[in-house]
């Protein structure tokens, strides 16, 4: 028998009995970013392939939802900051060691790119918008020159940001649930599916819905995969990711993981998607809806659920 | 210079004395502290073994709060000891989950705030306030590059184990046997 406790007392708010220092906005932060990373690369992939025409909602509706997405994330890593009017040391210091920090810097830089993009559709998806001043049209013009060239460095930075939103957590060794390599993928095609999941809800074109359907079964087919690999190697790993393990195999998240985010995040949207494929009616609306409450899910019980896994002493 | 602690899991006997010392000495807000008192029985009775350790930041040699901060506000000081920089943090609890130990809180005004080895005491040339309220002495702090010092001796003499070593920080708190 082994016995811990405290002599002195200790019950530190947030930190006692156990760490939970990160609230509910992590989660959506990550999920809005994951959300954007997807739209974006989608929409890059999509343009340097040149299909423009046949891809109308991704292409060009769906990244008006980026800017909204990647501006929203970051008021949530606002409120999520204990002191609030420091914020802005976040840019005026730049050290590369700092998942967070580097993250940061990647928004700064994606969400100008998002906006040139959806504004250089604005008035082709708005037909009475108006741009007021002389040099926007300017730059307009410019922009709806350059796509091609603005596609490349977006599904870059689409890639890293997805990607981010997972060594976000990966990074910390403190934390063996987080502490695996395969959560920066993991979490990039997450993001992926849940932007693809998005443009099904926008598209009206049934061929368009068709290509993206077949993309997201993918990314569901990989996502699955990852998921059993990450739980497998914390299985053959030290005392510490076992028992991060027995937080899904039997611990208290057993119920919300597998039913919430397994099943009906993915196992059954997959199915609907497949039985969509073979010729049967099913509204899209549904699995799409049922990927993106899923991923939100899963962002949730990934970050309260790291929280909760520590070294032993 | 490097700095660290030696303590005595045989003689210390729980009193506390060290925690209310800290929180005296460095004006900790009331329900937080930067040091603790822990116990650790193994065994049923009449078969028990206990150990009592006075735990605190280990200022890590490889200290991943340091690591991960996006500001630069948690760095090294002198002799490798760990501080926060107030007005340089901007609060996102990055080093509170990067630390193997949870030695850090968030403060009631923002920043995060943890045990600092009492520097302003340290760089005064006296031992930290948790070290020298000590009733039964069991706390030796000092600079374990310099062969002469009290900790080193301490060391060469009795077995001693870190917390956690295999989360691969380094801890520079080290508990005799």
């Amino acid at each position: 028998m082994k016995e811990e406790l405290f002599v002195s007392g200790r019950n530190i708010p947030n930190i006692d009995p156990y760490l939970n220092i990160w609230h509910w906005q992590i989660p959506i932060y990550l999920f809005l970013g994951g959300l954007a990373a997807g739209l974006l690369f989608l929409a890059g992939l999509y343009t340097i392939l040149g299909k423009e025409k046949q891809m109308q909602a991704t292409v060009k509706i769906a990244p008006f939802l980026v800017p909204i997405a990647l501006i929203l994330g970051l008021f949530m890593l606002f409120l999520d900051l204990k002191h609030k009017l420091y914020f802005w040391q976040l840019y005026t210091n730049i050290r590369l060691e700092s998942p967070m920090g580097w993250g940061a810097w990647v928004l700064m830089i994606i969400t100008p790119i998002s906006l040139v993009w959806s504004g250089s559709y604005m008035r082709e998806v708005f037909p009475k918008w108006d741009w007021k001043f002389k040099f926007l049209y300017t730059f307009e013009a410019w922009a709806i020159r350059n796509r091609k060239y603005i596609a490349w460095p977006m599904v870059i930075y689409a890639v890293i940001l997805g990607i981010y939103t997972g060594i976000l957590l990966s990074a910390f060794n403190a934390r063996p649930l987080w502490n695996t390599s395969i959560l920066g993928p993991l979490f990039l095609v997450s993001g992926m599916s849940t932007g693809a999941a998005c443009i099904l809800l926008l598209s009206k074109d049934h061929e368009e819905k068709k290509i993206i359907g077949k993309l997201d079964l993918l990314f569901i087919v990989v996502e699955l995969f990852f998921i059993t690999h990450m739980i497998m190697g914390f299985l053959a790993g030290s005392e510490v990711q076992i028992s991060a393990a027995q937080l899904f195999l039997g611990g208290q998240f057993t119920v919300s993981f597998w039913v919430f985010v397994i099943v009906l995040g993915l196992l059954f949207p997959a199915l609907l998607e497949v039985l969509e494929l073979i010729g049967y009616k099913v509204p899209l609306v549904l699995p799409a809806t049922m990927i993106l409450i899923g991923g939100l899910i899963f962002r949730f019980i990934m970050v309260e659920a790291g929280q909760i896994t520590r070294y032993l002493y | 210079m490097r700095y660290a602690m030696a303590i005595d899991t045989r003689k210390c006997v729980g009193c506390s004395d060290c925690v209310v010392a800290c929180q005296t000495e460095n004006n900790v807000p009331i329900g937080y502290c930067r040091d603790w008192v822990s116990e650790t029985v193994i065994g049923t009775y009449p078969n028990v073994n206990i150990e009592l350790r006075s735990e605190r930041c280990n200022h890590c040699d490889n200290a991943p709060c340091v690591r991960c901060c996006p500001t630069g506000a948690s760095h090294f000081e002198e002799g490798g000891i760990v501080t926060v920089t107030h007005h340089k943090c901007i609060g996102c609890g990055a080093c509170i989950q990067s630390c193997p130990y949870e030695a850090r809180y968030s403060h009631p005004d923002g920043y995060v705030d943890k045990c600092t080895f009492c520097l302003h005491r340290v760089r005064q040339g006296e031992l930290p306030a948790c070290v020298s309220v000590c009733p039964t002495k069991c706390m030796h702090f000092g600079d374990i590059d310099d062969p002469n010092s009290d900790i080193v001796n301490v060391l060469k003499n009795r077995k001693f184990k870190s917390l956690a070593p295999e989360a691969g920080t380094k801890p520079q708190i080290f508990y005799l046997l």
